[in-house]
């Protein structure tokens, strides 16, 4: 069994388009519990959530030793992660099916990526000696 | 490779039994890069003892097992970790060489499927289905695309690390999913074959397309789209000695229908006609449809243009793109005349306003309606949008007998 990341983008100074009642936010919402519940149900669920803007954001380097800090994202650009569901999958099909659910549901563009690694380190290590 | 006057059938041998022996060892191993350095192995073997000794009588499976062999050393130097995948491909090795029965065909199709998954972009499919089922080697797929063998090996190298990584299955899709992803796969061959009568120094490419949609009409024989393809293919084939050499284009309406290949009309005729009687009709089967009635007409007069017309409608219904409604604004040309199908050509203006071929055939309508001005402006414009040589100077050669 593989992981993926399940990401979802926002674009900067764009408005989500959300429902625009609370009837419509209701319905949405209750889609969306029904999907994790169906993930959950099918072993596939292992982590999601939703991130703070990336005004929230701070950047932590090392320069020359020191911990240095910047405020923002990451990168320079418009696009920054906003949510994303970790998921249980035994191949990229399987995943890309859970992602069409999950865009169809949110309304959103999912970018789904494989994990090379999950878990600690140190539990590779004891694998591989 | 020794120039031995056996060869060219050593070089067919090889080409043909590519995609077999790769297939066969990414599912025993698993792994493409290992299936792929093996089988090429393999190859180099073959190339130093067959022209010697001669063909073995089951090259493809001699293939498989040297390739095989090959592997299991490649694993057992490298200490790869996986000691499970090793053993079980040692049991299967054995001593003999696998019959023909151990080569499962499903494999070749399970790879072409892996090979056009939808999560690859589309430079990505056509060359890895080149270079692992087509057998070309990494300079022949980079110079069909007119790439540096550099860039193009890169290509390689960057789908299959994500084919590994992001674990794109080694299966044929089943149900709901079939229709879409065989799409994909019968686009990357159609491409491979279109882009091998796009210019010179690329007849080759055309043959991998035909034998690849060989292999697929083999193994998928329920899916009537596979086979129309493949007559799809027969029949432009057919008119291919008869189209100019040198990069001229030369018009079916002024083709030497004697130099057509009438066992690949035949050939293609025959799928036809079985699509028919299946009923299941679907773009590939119609395209192959049309491209049956003008290879049916003795000579261009005879063109049977209202079925032509008749089989592009359907064609319009089952896939409504603005490409289709031009070649049948063409068709419409011949059945109800230039006037008609300048009227639908112009209805097209503005979805495809940069496509060369619209403002061709606005200049051919024009000129048959002695409007000289207006086509060779229309000629212009497409002369200003074509990218290929070949059309570029077609178009030249219509504005230059247009001139005042």
């Amino acid at each position: 069994m593989s992981q993926y990341l399940l990401a979802t983008y926002v674009v900067e100074g764009e408005a989500p388009s959300g429902p625009s009642s609370p009837e419509e936010m209701q319905a949405a919402m209750q889609r969306l519990i029904a999907l994790e519940a169906e993930m959950e149900e099918t072993g596939s669920f292992v982590f999601g959530g939703g991130l703070h803007g990336a005004d929230a954001a701070t950047v932590v380097g090392v320069e020359e030793g020191e911990v240095l800090l910047t405020d923002g994202p990451f990168a320079e650009a418009k696009e920054h992660i906003a949510g994303f569901y970790i998921i249980n999958a035994p191949d990229l099909d399987a995943a890309l099916e859970w992602a069409g659910k999950v865009a169809k549901t949110i309304n959103r563009r999912i970018e789904v990526r494989p994990f090379a690694a999950t878990g600690k380190v140190a539990d590779h290590m004891d694998q591989m000696s | 490779m020794p120039s031995l006057p056996i060869s060219g059938e050593v070089e067919r041998t090889f080409r043909d039994a590519h995609g077999q022996a790769v297939a066969t060892l990414v599912r025993v191993f698993g792994d493409i890069d290992l299936a792929e350095d093996a089988v090429q192995d393999a190859f180099v073997v073959a190339s130093e003892r067959w022209p010697r000794d001669g063909l073995p009588p089951n090259p493809a499976g001699w293939i498989v097992t040297t390739a095989r062999r090959r592997a299991i050393d490649v694993l057992r130097r490298a200490e790869r970790g996986d000691q499970l995948n090793v053993e079980l491909a040692i049991g299967a090795a054995g001593d003999s060489y696998p019959s023909e029965e151990e080569i499962l065909q499903d494999d070749q199709l399970r790879l072409m499927f892996t090979c056009c998954h939808p999560s690859l972009r589309t430079e990505h499919q056509v060359a890895l289905t080149l270079r692992l089922l087509g057998g070309l080697t990494v300079e022949e797929v980079a110079q069909s695309f007119l790439v540096s063998e550099h860039a193009m090996a890169k290509r390689l190298v960057r789908a299959k690390y994500k084919i590994k990584a992001a674990r794109i299955p080694y299966r044929v899709p089943t149900g709901a999913e079939l229709p879409d992803r065989l799409r994909a796969v019968l686009s990357v061959v159609y491409l491979i074959y279109n882009t091998g009568a796009d210019g010179e120094g690329r007849d080759a490419l055309r043959a991998d397309a035909i034998r690849l949609g060989r292999s697929l009409a083999d193994l998928m024989p329920d899916e009537p789209e596979v086979s129309g393809l493949l007559a799809l293919m027969l029949l432009n084939e057919s008119r291919m000695p008869a189209r100019g050499s040198n990069g001229a284009v030369i018009l079916l309406s002024e083709q030497d229908r004697t130099r057509w290949d009438r066992n690949l009309i035949a050939e293609g005729q025959a799928i036809v006609r079985s699509c028919i009687r299946r009923g299941q009709p679907g773009p590939y089967q119609l395209q192959a449809a049309i491209q049956a009635v003008h290879c049916h007409a003795q000579t261009y007069e005879d063109t049977d243009w209202r079925q032509i017309v008749t089989i592009y409608d359907q064609l319009v219904e089952v896939s409504p793109t603005p490409v289709v409604a031009l070649n049948r604004a063409i068709a419409v040309g011949e059945t109800e005349g230039a006037g008609a199908a300048l009227a639908l050509l112009d209805g097209l203006g503005a979805q495809l306003s940069d496509y060369h071929l619209l403002h061709a055939a606005r200049g051919t309508m024009l000129r048959r309606l002695d409007q000289a001005t207006a086509a060779r402006d229309a000629f212009a414009r497409a002369l200003d949008l074509a990218t290929t040589e070949t059309d570029r100077s077609f178009l030249a050669r219509q504005i230059d007998s247009l001139a005042v």
